[in-house]
């Protein structure tokens, strides 16, 4: 016989089951719980007649109030859209090189450029668009297709060597060392070569021949100085800015197997006043260039 | 002679194990073949050692079976503290992204952990909590012993296997993809057969029964094993892509697919963490209290809303997305309606407590018992606010809804399972108490302020997710970047962690307790009234 607990004085009726001396007490229902209960179930009926709710044979009651999730959000997009559209179609026709000398335009457009920004592009570029290995940085004056608002416009419209693009910017670096273009003892040279122009340490032994290298391979891009060449997106290379690194290591990669970034083209996503915006955003974080007269 | 038709389907599936094995597609399903091979062919030769054996003295049918429920009690420790580790060690990987060790080339990434965790402390620790408790409650509040003889060790068995094969296929990365339903195909099958034996091994000793009646208790566990079952079949449903494989395409597509998901995984939460776990409650609290339950007619009507209101409550996952409004509508509506049906549970746990309030002070597993009915009040509560549309357009896919989960499953799961233990223990090793109650309350501080700190931290850092995800300035334009608003969230980050540390603390100081229980507490005779199936009344 199991052990039944012992009632105390006072304690309510039990309903008389017992199992392995646990026992029931036969209380009504709390009638705050019972009434809270009812309430819910009231609302729950009047919130399905308001709203979207009961399925039929071909669709589901539309609810007395006419909501609909999607026209909520249609709605705010239209609210918007309608209170910007002067402004915008503004942007969208000033001359590029204009759109600075206007505050309120270029208030806007910072606003607006940099909502772009950080929904499209920092993905890659950064929130902050410092850029990331393989990612250039946005907010210094090294360009590699140019600083000024057109170039950035046009890189930003088009990209960079993708395939969906026909206007995209586009060079390719040869893969010298995988294409057997150089010896390996020559990528060693210029590499050490490379490392000398912008000052990294490096061994002098190497340098000399590197030079010879460089001018036969790789000076019709990079120059015969090594700066570069915005005209084919060929990076500066006197400068210790780096996109995929600047150490030994790095830079025998680059030479043997080549860079071949890709930028995605946003003339297909974007409205021109968003890239116009976007634009005159990245063009003021910083390095921003005048355009030539 | 069953013997023989033992080694015949054991020897099959070792051959069948080693053909799959052999032809595999991927390492998951090889490792898996693999177990199983090796598992069917050492089964293989014990039964054959034991072929034609003198045959031990029968058991006595009148005792209840607790081996089975020993083993179970050992294996909700071990999956418990396992289950921690990996959420607490997955914390800190969200906040120092580093410890997504390089040199472990992707095995051990948040991505693959993450199923580990929910997986380990859902269903192999809490999974393990439910069939243990269930087989003992069962068995006492039925007075009769557990029905079909061996096949409750089949069960527990068959399930350990089945969360050693989840496990090991989320590692290698086996994965369907539905979040709380990640193991594949093959291992599904296995569960599906585990779990109908379980049900027949419940059902069974609920047939026999010798008390007029079902204890309310036995009629959670039941409908937690029934709908269980069936949502587990419904969501499961995929064709493999070969005999030989692991992968498998789902039978659903679209926002069918996803509606099946949230009507599977809300009612993961509805029907294992909530009825399987108030049945738990309905025993060991009265137990424990050794009061009566406060309220039978409120454990009736709380039952059947509960489960017939919960089943249509998953839309709320699913709000603003595809699925259609009226579905959303729907099942807004019935989370908010299940708002007092929740709380049916909560009142009679409580008030079960009326006249025994100072046992607080003297009992810390009462304690233990009555903060877990307190977070599952707090839970139920959150849950239908959260699936108001408007709340949601806040909350949805921030951390305030992993913070939600937690409180409940910390809190309500956590808690009410420690509470069983406490209570299970000495019961089961015939030990006079425990071996000490003063660390059980070490082990309710420490696992308090570990949920507190959680869930305060998942509070801050949801909301403050949501409002700047919708933070727009005066043109309309959103004002942060997503990468913005992780970074905002790293010291809560920590804090959580933090919290998961204590937690884990906890656990590790109750499995010390019981382990010393076990070993050192003074020694009862042997009960023979708690033992034997024998009625109350």
């Amino acid at each position: 016989m199991s052990k039944k607990p012992e009632l105390k004085k006072g304690d309510p009726e039990t309903t008389g089951h017992s199992w392995d001396g646990i026992q029931e007490f036969n209380n009504p229902l709390p009638r705050w719980w019972l009434w809270t209960f009812y309430a819910c179930i009231v609302w729950a009926i009047g919130y399905s007649i308001a709203y979207p709710a009961w399925p039929m044979v071909n669709k589901a009651t539309a609810g007395v109030l006419g909501y609909s999730t999607r026209a909520e959000v249609a709605k705010d997009i239209a609210a918007v859209e309608a209170r910007n559209a002067g402004i915008n179609e503004q942007l969208a026709s000033v001359e590029l090189t204009q759109i600075s000398a206007d505050p309120e335009l270029q208030g806007y457009a910072q606003n607006a450029g940099g909502a772009v920004f950080r929904t499209w592009c920092a993905q890659c570029h950064g929130s902050g668009a410092a850029g990331a290995k393989g990612y250039p940085n946005l907010l210094d004056d090294d360009w590699l297709w140019g600083g000024d608002i057109e170039a950035i416009h046009e890189t930003i419209s088009y990209g960079i060597r993708n395939e969906t693009n026909p206007d995209a910017r586009y060079s390719e670096m040869p893969a010298f060392g995988r294409d057997e273009l150089l010896e390996d003892e020559q990528i060693e040279q210029v590499v050490n070569y490379v490392m000398s122009l912008s000052g990294t340490p490096n061994d002098p032994a190497l340098v000399a021949e590197g030079e010879v290298v460089f001018m036969d391979n790789c000076a019709s891009c990079h120059a015969e100085d090594g700066t570069g060449d915005r005209t084919q997106g060929a990076p500066n290379l006197t400068d210790a800015i780096w996109l995929y690194g600047g150490d030994y290591d790095a830079l025998m990669e680059t030479v043997h197997n080549a860079r071949y970034g890709v930028m995605p083209e946003w003339q297909d996503r974007l409205s021109e006043a968003e890239i116009r915006a976007v634009a005159s955003y990245v063009h003021g974080l910083g390095g921003g260039e005048a355009t030539p007269e | 002679m069953t013997n023989y038709f033992k080694l015949i389907a054991l020897g099959l599936v070792t051959l069948f194990a080693m053909i799959a094995a052999n032809y595999a597609r991927d390492a998951a399903y090889m490792v898996h073949a693999i177990i199983i091979m090796l598992l069917a062919g050492g089964l293989f030769l014990w039964t054959l050692r034991n072929t034609d054996e003198p045959v031990p003295a029968a058991v006595l049918q009148t005792d209840y079976m607790d081996g089975v429920v020993r083993y179970g009690v050992i294996a909700t420790c071990f999956w418990g503290v396992v289950g921690f580790l990996v959420g607490t060690f997955i914390a800190f990987q969200l906040a120092f992204p580093a410890l997504n060790f390089d040199w472990a080339d992707g095995y051990a990434n948040f991505g693959r952990l993450r199923p580990l965790h929910t997986s380990a402390v859902i269903f192999a620790f809490g999974g393990n909590a439910l069939i243990a408790t269930s087989f003992y409650v069962v068995q006492r509040t039925s007075a009769a012993r557990l029905w079909g003889g061996n096949l409750a060790w089949y069960v527990f068995w068959g399930y350990q296997l089945f969360i050693v094969l989840a496990a090991t296929g989320y590692l290698l990365g086996a994965t369907q993809s539905k979040e709380y339903a990640e193991p594949e195909w093959h291992v599904d099958l296995l569960l599906t057969v585990v779990w109908l034996a379980y049900l027949a091994v419940f059902l069974g000793t609920i047939i026999k029964r010798k008390e007029p009646h079902i204890y309310v208790a036995n009629w959670f566990y039941l409908s937690f094993i029934v709908t269980v079952a069936m949502l587990h079949v419904f969501n499961n449903l995929s064709i493999p892509v070969s005999l030989f494989g692991s992968k498998s395409v789902q039978v659903f597509s679209g926002v069918q697919d996803a509606m099946t998901q949230w009507w599977y995984g809300h009612n993961a939460v509805g029907f294992f963490l909530t009825a399987g776990f108030l049945g738990m409650m309905y025993y060991f609290v009265p137990k424990q209290a050794g009061r009566p339950v406060y309220s039978y007619k409120l454990s009736i009507i709380h039952f059947w809303a509960l489960i017939f209101i919960y089943i249509w409550a998953g839309p709320h996952h699913l709000h603003y997305t595809a699925l259609p409004d009226w579905a959303s509508t729907l099942g807004m509506v019935f989370s908010i309606v299940l708002w007092m049906p929740s709380w049916g549970g909560m009142i009679n746990g409580l008030m079960t407590l009326s006249g025994a309030w100072d046992k607080l002070r003297t009992d810390p597993v009462i304690r233990m018992m009555v903060i877990s009915i307190g977070f599952y009040g707090m839970s139920t509560f959150e849950g239908p606010m959260m699936s108001i549309r408007a709340v949601n357009s806040l909350s949805h896919y921030t951390d305030w809804t992993i913070g939600h989960v937690h409180s409940g499953a910390l809190g309500w799961n956590g808690m009410i399972t420690f509470g069983a233990l406490y209570f299970l223990v000495p019961k089961l090793w015939n030990r006079e108490r425990l071996y000490s109650l003063s660390l059980v309350s070490w082990h309710f501080w420490l696992a308090t302020i570990g949920i507190v700190l959680y869930a305060a931290s998942m509070w801050v850092t949801g909301i403050m997710e949501g409002l700047m995800w919708r933070e727009v300035d005066a043109n309309g334009f959103l004002v942060n970047a997503f990468a913005d608003t992780v970074a905002a969230k790293f010291p809560m980050y920590v804090v959580r962690g933090l919290g998961g540390v204590m937690f884990l603390a906890g656990a590790l100081i109750m499995v010390y307790n019981l382990w010393m229980t076990v070993k050192r507490s003074p020694a009862v005779e042997a009960d023979i009234a708690a033992s034997h199936a024998t009625p109350a009344e």
